[in-house]
């Protein structure tokens, strides 16, 4: 008999034993049961996508309305009065491309860090496996960007600059922005659930981290030296891969990708394991 | 008879402080602090010692030693006190908290409802909640796709199914959470309390369908505070008090003996030292006891009932008696009884009032004892000597409102059949 570990049957039938006793240490992350739950996951999906847009007056437009201002702000700001090169790329279109990895990995940090504390009158009440909230953030913020990726594809007829066939990598990159997020996100929620101050650090973080990408600026403006540094950041690289799948510019080298990417994988695999560690501790702290 | 929920040893602590008002900002503070003065060799500062408060966290179990075994197809009853650990018990079971010490062995599915309502969002309608609601319970898709019309029935919200729930009314809200909850399929039921929201009409709807849950063969377990959804539904009652189990049995035993206790009782007082006792220079109180003499130690209207008072004399040659004054609950005076006068000498004196059983209507009495001299006037009163509750007993009719009354005695009647009149 497991002495000390949890066993947690994935699909329960009527005649299924299970035995529960306190665990210690590292847990298993049960990905079977997680699995078992990607019904919820995908309704609590479908919630928060739902309420946003019901909520608001333009609707499912905000998705859209959010990176157009700022792009409008960043062209002005940035393009025009600091005069930023933008590797001759028409600024707008150059700021939106990065714009739209960005605000969805922005958005995927900021409510999976906050997922388990936002879901507090849940955790006290039901058992699922609470790993479904931070997911289930991570997948909503892509509806927002399926739709600003939509008047991307408008720019880009509008500017007739034709994709290359890096179109085809691009979920390989926003997959990369995902496990970012999540690996991030892992970290910052359940840590939040005992030390509340990190939700007001991860606004900062993510506010830094934007002007540490080449958002609104272009990697070459990055002196040689520091690239290597520089690339270590998963999103220069994300960044990077979407302006040349869409725009044309040349590709990102490999190792901006697979030195962050090895990275972003720690990361995100340490951080589900200290997830399950202190999930037995959540609802008792929350 | 395969027992489906069984705990051994099964405890649960808390550590006072541990919650999630911890500050990151503050422990790295301290521990820059602490490596500050480890490496300069310092002496921590008075105000810095968040550490050295580790030692002294207070612990706090919220259940200790809980053993239980629940059958298949049982219904068992989980009272207490508030604090007392039932919520605590619930949660373990429902997986949301681990148990600090034990083990639970479950057999089937479990289902849980500690709350009404879990999950539902005000800007999604009815139907949308419905799916949501039930998705957070447990059931699959295709599970509620099923039951649909069966949960819209029950929760009676018609049209309204399509409109956002903030709309609905406190009533219609419970209803339709209820409803969703009510058609949760597995083989193990936990409920906590649910039963205390909504109006006498939907609680009678909540109970008759746990009934019928019950009937089906399905387990349950039942955390409650009214009496009268535990006695309707549990065949045995399990009581818990400060995370321990007082006691479990039968229902009807196990409620009476819980009421009993909660009622603010004074049973027994005793005086021993002359001196200080309560009374004048003439008479001291020594003894004021109730004893119930029945088959066990309950009290209700059955239950005969003997009040023992002791008091000295302290000048001798009185004729004395007592006078015994029951008032209720309203300050009503039930009777007065008196006890057959003597002369007596200093010293102590005993009297035992017998109280027959059917004669007192259930409800909260107090005793008032007099001393009289001489037959004639009182020399000391002692009120609210004494405080007991008569309980109802079982009844062999089935109306369970209040029997009126300020007493009940079980009178004899006689009765025949006279041939029917001549005339009309």
């Amino acid at each position: 008999m497991n002495r000390g570990k949890a066993f947690q049957n994935t699909v329960i039938r009527p005649d299924t034993v299970r035995v529960i006793t306190p665990s210690k240490g590292w847990r298993s992350l049960n990905l079977r049961e997680l699995l078992a739950y990607r019904e919820l996951l995908g309704l609590l999906v479908w919630r928060d996508v739902s309420v946003r847009y019901k909520q608001s007056i333009v609707g499912i437009g905000w998705a859209i309305v959010q990176p157009i201002m700022t792009m409008i702000l960043f062209t002005i700001i940035f393009g025009r009065f600091a005069n930023l090169p933008s590797d001759g790329i028409p600024y707008p279109i150059f700021t939106y491309c990065a714009l739209l990895p960005w605000n969805y990995f922005a958005r995927s940090l900021g409510d999976s860090s906050d997922s388990l504390v936002g879901s507090s009158h849940l955790i006290t009440k039901v058992y699922f496996p609470r790993l479904v909230l931070p997911i289930s953030k991570a997948f909503s913020g892509l509806i927002d960007f399926s739709i600003a990726f939509i008047f991307l594809l408008g720019m880009m007829i509008w500017y007739r600059i034709p994709p290359t066939l890096g179109i085809f990598l691009l979920p390989f990159f926003i997959g990369i922005a995902l496990l970012a997020a999540l690996g991030a996100g892992f970290w910052f929620t359940a840590l939040n659930v005992k030390y509340r101050d990190i939700k007001f650090v991860v606004p900062f973080i993510v506010q830094f981290w934007m002007y540490a990408s080449p958002v609104a600026y272009s990697t070459s403006i990055i002196p040689e030296r520091w690239r290597l540094l520089y690339g270590l950041n998963p999103m220069v690289g994300v960044i990077e891969g979407f302006r040349w799948a869409l725009l044309g510019k040349e590709p990102p080298k490999i190792e901006m990708i697979l030195i962050p990417l090895i990275i972003i994988m720690c990361v995100f695999v340490s951080g589900l394991y200290y997830f399950k560690k202190m999930e037995r501790t959540f609802a008792d702290i929350i | 008879m395969t027992s489906v929920v069984t705990l051994e040893n099964l405890g649960k602590k808390y550590r006072l402080g541990q919650t999630h008002n911890d500050l990151l900002s503050e422990k790295i503070g301290n521990g820059v602090r602490a490596l500050y003065q480890s490496l300069s060799g310092t002496k921590p500062l008075p105000g810095g010692e968040v550490q050295a408060e580790k030692g002294k966290e207070k612990e706090f179990w919220a259940l200790k030693d809980v053993n239980l075994s629940v059958q298949k197809g049982e219904v068992v009853g989980i009272i207490g006190r508030n604090g007392a650990g039932k919520s605590t018990l619930l949660k373990i079971l429902s997986r949301i908290t681990e148990p600090t010490t034990g083990k639970i062995t479950i057999v089937g599915r479990v289902g849980s409802l500690l709350e009404v309502g879990t999950g539902f969002h005000p800007e999604l309608t009815g139907r949308e909640n419905i799916f949501l609601n039930g998705a957070i319970l447990g059931m699959s898709k295709a599970e509620i796709r099923g039951k649909f019309d069966e949960i819209v029935a029950f929760s009676e919200i018609g049209k309204f199914l399509d409109t956002p729930v903030k709309r609905y009314s406190s009533g219609m809200f419970v209803r339709l959470a209820f409803a969703v909850a009510a058609h949760l399929e597995s083989e193990i039921l936990i409920v906590d309390e649910v039963l205390a929201v909504g109006d006498s009409t939907f609680q009678k709807k909540c109970l008759g369908k746990m009934q019928d849950v019950s009937k089906g063969g399905r387990t349950v377990l039942f955390v409650s505070h009214n009496m009268t959804a535990i006695r309707e539904l549990c065949e045995r009652t399990v009581w818990l008090n400060s995370g321990q189990i007082v006691c479990m049995g039968k229902t009807r035993e196990i409620v009476s003996r819980y009421l009993q206790e909660n009622t603010r009782s004074v049973k027994e007082q005793i005086w021993l030292d002359a001196r200080t006792a309560p009374g004048n220079e003439k008479v001291r109180l020594r003894l004021a006891r109730l004893v119930a003499r029945g088959e066990d130690s309950t009290i209700n209207v059955h239950t005969p009932l003997d009040v023992e008072l002791e008091y000295w004399n302290l000048v001798p040659g009185t004729e004395l008696n007592l006078s015994l004054h029951l008032y209720n609950l309203e300050g009503t005076c039930v009777f007065n009884s008196n006890s057959s006068p003597h002369v007596y000498p200093a010293g102590l004196i005993r009297d035992v009032c017998h109280i027959p059983g059917d004669l007192l209507n259930d409800g909260v009495y107090r005793v008032m004892v007099m001393v009289d001299q001489d037959k004639s006037f009182g020399i000391y009163t002692h009120d609210d000597v004494l405080v007991f509750d008569v309980l109802d007993a079982e009844r062999e009719i089935n109306w369970y409102g209040k029997w009126p009354g300020l007493v009940r005695p079980n009178l004899k009647w006689t009765t025949e059949y006279v041939d029917r009149p001549e005339t009309v």
